[in-house]
């Protein structure tokens, strides 16, 4: 079985939240200081929510210095999935491993409510078990959640099918409606929803399992991979 | 030498400013007409070790790019303000 880490940052508060999930799914989940750096025994990785080194200067900015993110890039040029949730995917666009940025809400409120996500592509390793169009009921819960980037960089997004969900309802004035993007191979992925908190109906929605299965299928995949090429 | 440097950073232009535009919205209630586009960011004070205003400069434009700017969203303005 493959194994998944699970980045911890100081400031990190959903990394628990994110090994009960995919435990929950069967998966075999681990915690990891951001100190660490050689992260060679983990076929996929996760940065969790939360407020990495407190969110100072900008939600990510500090946390892409971390000894971890080396590796963590490392990882992703390998091909192995990485999984960016909330401030997780504020660290991944921070540290380039994901186009453009993300601001504070329209709104200027702190939001934190259930949201109805279309999948916009399946190409992902957070998406391949869903279906472009399903929808989604996943809770968010930011202040800078709103998804900036230029012309250019949205166009290659939508040409290169990199848009992996988009809001129905757009709560934060996210450009394009975006939710959550991936890199141009898929293996890198950054959502501000937070499909961890969406795997129970009796809690709200059991709608975060088809993405969350689909990310360990894709570990499962990569460390499937990684027995073949080892030297 | 030591110099004072200052770095002031705001969003680029382009880029919603939701809080600037709030703070525009409450200026007519408290009397004040005629002042319009603002723009929120934040101010940096440093000292730079470096041979030259110029080295300072440099020094400040690097760490402003690299670290307390996204260029992405962000604009830096490094300025010299003189020996520390």
């Amino acid at each position: 079985m493959s194994r998944v880490g699970v980045v911890v940052f100081p400031g990190s508060n959903c990394e628990h939240d994110v090994v009960a999930a995919l435990s929950a799914l069967g998966g075999r989940a681990e915690l990891v200081w951001h100190a660490e750096t050689d992260l060679a025994g983990y076929d996929a990785l996760v940065l969790p929510g939360g407020f990495a080194h407190g969110d100072y200067l900008r939600p990510g900015a500090l946390a892409r210095f971390s000894p971890v993110m080396g590796a963590v890039a490392a990882a992703a040029e390998d091909g192995r999935p990485v999984l960016g949730i909330c401030n997780g995917f504020q660290v991944l666009t921070e540290a380039g491993l994901l186009p453009g940025a993300l601001q504070k809400n329209r709104g200027l409120t702190f939001l934190c409510q259930p949201t109805t996500l279309v999948v916009a592509s399946a190409r992902s390793v957070l998406t391949r078990g869903a279906r472009v169009g399903q929808e989604l009921v996943v809770p968010i819960n930011h202040f800078s959640g709103s998804y900036v980037c230029d012309d250019a960089t949205y166009r290659a997004l939508v040409e290169g099918d990199q848009v992996v969900l988009r809001y129905a309802d757009n709560p934060n004035g996210s450009r394009g409606d975006i939710a959550g993007i991936a890199n141009v191979t898929g293996n890198v992925v950054g959502l501000m929803p937070h499909p961890e908190r969406a795997l129970s109906a009796l809690l709200g929605s059991a709608d975060g399992r088809v993405l969350l299965e689909g990310f360990l299928a894709a570990a499962d995949d990569a460390a499937a991979q990684r027995l073949v090429t080892a030297p | 030498m030591e110099y004072a440097v200052r770095v002031d950073v705001t969003l680029r232009r382009g880029i919603a400013d939701p809080e600037g535009a709030t703070i525009e919205r409450a200026l007519p209630a408290l009397g004040f007409a005629g002042v319009h586009s603002v723009r929120t960011g934040k101010a940096f004070a440093l000292v730079v070790e470096a041979d030259s205003a110029e080295g300072a400069r440099e020094v400040a434009g690097s760490l402003a790019t690299r670290l307390l700017s996204n260029p992405v969203i962000e604009d830096a303005a490094v300025t010299v303000v003189g020996v520390a």
